[in-house]
C-alpha cells in the first residue's frame, strides 16, 4: 500500500517538476541530487573519507553553521516580543523570561551565541593545525577570518539589547575603542591632522564611534542601530559570505585531508 | 544645434561640411554604416562611465551622510548651571551628573566642572561623600576630589570642562572643550572660575 502510494507520488508531474533525476540509487543520480539543488550544490558532491572523520575535522565548521541556523530561528521568534526602545527593551527581556511561553527561548539564543563563538574559534584552530589554510585554500581562509569577525560583531551588538547595566557599560567600554580609529576616531592617531585651521573635522559628534552609536553616548540611537545591525545587517553579510565559504570549500578541492 | 552638426557632419559624410540648415537630420539617418565612429563610440562610453561612476560615488557619499543625523535628541553640549553661590565651598555637586555627565566641584578659591567619564575605559564614576573620593564602578579606579587619580587602572586624572560666567551671573559649562591636567591645561583660565 505504502509502496504503491510512493510509486504514485514519484510519477506525478509535481514530483517530476521538482526532482529532475531518477531515484538516488546510482552514483550519477546521487551526484545529480546534489548538483541540481541550489542549497546542496554549495557542498561538494563527494567527500573524502577523511572529510567525515571527526578526529580530523572536529565538525566545528558544521556545528558553527548549525548554531547560526539556531540563532536565526530563535532570534526571529524573539523579535516578535522585543522592542528596541529605551522604554521597553529591558522589560521585554524580563517578559520573555517570565511571561512568554517557552521562556527558555531567550536562553537558547544566548547560549547558542556563546557556543557559536567557541565553535568558530575551534574551527579556526582545526583549520590552522591541519594546515588547511595553505594554497589553494588561502582565499577561503580570508573569507573565514571575515566570518569570525562578523560572529564577534554579532555577539557584541547582541550584548547591548537586554539594556541592563552590564549591557550599557560593556558597550560603552567596547565602543570607546572606536574613538582610537586612525583618522576617523576623534582620539585616534592622525585625528589632530584632520582639521582646517582651528576647526576640527573629526570630533566626538561625527567620528567612527558616533556613526556606530548614532550619538555621543550609548543611548536610544545606539540601541536601535545595534538592533538593526544585529538582526539584519550583519546576518545578511554573514549569510552571503557563508555561501561563498562553503562553495569555495568545494571549488578548492573539498575538505582537506591528512597528507 | 552644434551637437547635431558634430555628430551628423563629421562622421556621416565628410564631403558635406556645409549642410543646408533646413535638413541636417536627414543625412544622419541615411548614413547608417558610418554613423558610429571609433572616436565617437569611445568618447560616448567614456562620458557614460564617468557619469555613472560619479553618480555611484555621489550615492555612496549621500548614503554615508545618512548615518549622521542633523538633530540629536541628547542634552545640549553647553548649559547654564546657576550662580556660583549655589555651590558650597568644599562640596562636590552631583546634580548635573545624570543629565549632563558633569560634577561641579568647589573648593576655597575656585570652582571647576569635572567630566564624569573615567579615564580608564569611559564609565561614569560615583562621588562617595563618606570616603571623600570618586570611585568608578566598572574597574575600581579612584580619584581625589580634585580629579587626580590615585588608585585602580585609570592612567590619568579626570578632565575638566570649560567654565565661564554668563552676563546674567550664571555659570556656563561648555562640554565642547576639555582640559587635561597632564597637559598642563588646568592652568588655562577657562578651566576654572575663581570665587
Amino acid at each position: 500500500m505504502l509502496k504503491k502510494l510512493w510509486e504514485f507520488t514519484r510519477n506525478t508531474q509535481v514530483w517530476n517538476s521538482i526532482f529532475r533525476h531518477g531515484p538516488p540509487d546510482t552514483a550519477r543520480n546521487r551526484g545529480l541530487a546534489v548538483l541540481t539543488n541550489v542549497f546542496l550544490h554549495l557542498h561538494p558532491v563527494k567527500v573524502r573519507k577523511s572529510g567525515i572523520r571527526l578526529r580530523f575535522t572536529w565538525c566545528m565548521g558544521g556545528i558553527t553553521f548549525f548554531l547560526f541556523l539556531v540563532e536565526t530561528a530563535t532570534g526571529l521568534l524573539l523579535m516578535f516580543y522585543y522592542h528596541p526602545t529605551v522604554e521597553y527593551a529591558y522589560v521585554d527581556i524580563v517578559d520573555l523570561r517570565e511571561q512568554v511561553p517557552l521562556g527558555v527561548m531567550r536562553e537558547l539564543h544566548r547560549w547558542g551565541a556563546h557556543a557559536m563563538v567557541i565553535t568558530v574559534w575551534l574551527h579556526m584552530l582545526r583549520v590552522f593545525m591541519t594546515g588547511s589554510y595553505k594554497p589553494p585554500r588561502e582565499f577561503n581562509w580570508n573569507v573565514g577570518v571575515l566570518l569570525l569577525v562578523l560572529t564577534l560583531l554579532l555577539s557584541f551588538t547582541g550584548y547591548l539589547l537586554p539594556w541592563d547595566q552590564l549591557a550599557m557599560w560593556a558597550v560603552t567600554v567596547g565602543s570607546n575603542m572606536a574613538r582610537a580609529t586612525p583618522l576617523l576616531g576623534h582620539e585616534g592617531p592622525g585625528a589632530s591632522l584632520m582639521k582646517i585651521g582651528d576647526i576640527a573635522l573629526v570630533h566626538a559628534g561625527n567620528d567612527a564611534r558616533f556613526a556606530l552609536l548614532g550619538g555621543r553616548f550609548v543611548g536610544a540611537g545606539a540601541l536601535l542601530r545595534f538592533y538593526v545591525l544585529h538582526c539584519v545587517g550583519i546576518p545578511v553579510v554573514a549569510a552571503i559570505l557563508m555561501a561563498v565559504h562553503f562553495w569555495r570549500v568545494r571549488k578548492d578541492g573539498g575538505i582537506s585531508g591528512p597528507v | 544645434m552644434t551637437d547635431e552638426k558634430a555628430t551628423g557632419g563629421a562622421p556621416g559624410d565628410p564631403a558635406a561640411p556645409v549642410p543646408t540648415a533646413a535638413k541636417p537630420a536627414a543625412p544622419t539617418a541615411k548614413a547608417s554604416p558610418g554613423a558610429v565612429t571609433r572616436r565617437g563610440f569611445l568618447s560616448t562610453i567614456g562620458v557614460a562611465w564617468t557619469s555613472f561612476a560619479a553618480a555611484c560615488a555621489a550615492g555612496a557619499v549621500a548614503t554615508g551622510r545618512f548615518m549622521f543625523p542633523n538633530v540629536l535628541f541628547e542634552p545640549p553640549q553647553s548649559f547654564k548651571a546657576g550662580p556660583p553661590d549655589e555651590f558650597l565651598a568644599g562640596t562636590v555637586d552631583n546634580r548635573f551628573k545624570e543629565s549632563f555627565g558633569v560634577f561641579v566641584v568647589r573648593d576655597e578659591t575656585s570652582l571647576f566642572a569635572l567630566k564624569a567619564v573615567c579615564t580608564h575605559l569611559g564609565c561614569t564614576p560615583n562621588w562617595l561623600d563618606a570616603e571623600n573620593k570618586f570611585k568608578c564602578p566598572c574597574h575600581g579606579s579612584g580619584f581625589y576630589r580634585t580629579g587626580i587619580n590615585f588608585e585602580g587602572p585609570a592612567p590619568r586624572p579626570l578632565e575638566r570642562y570649560r567654565v565661564v560666567m554668563a552676563d546674567d551671573g550664571q555659570i556656563i559649562i561648555d562640554k565642547t572643550k576639555a582640559y587635561a591636567y597632564e597637559k598642563g591645561e588646568w592652568l588655562n583660565p577657562e578651566s576654572f572660575l575663581s570665587v
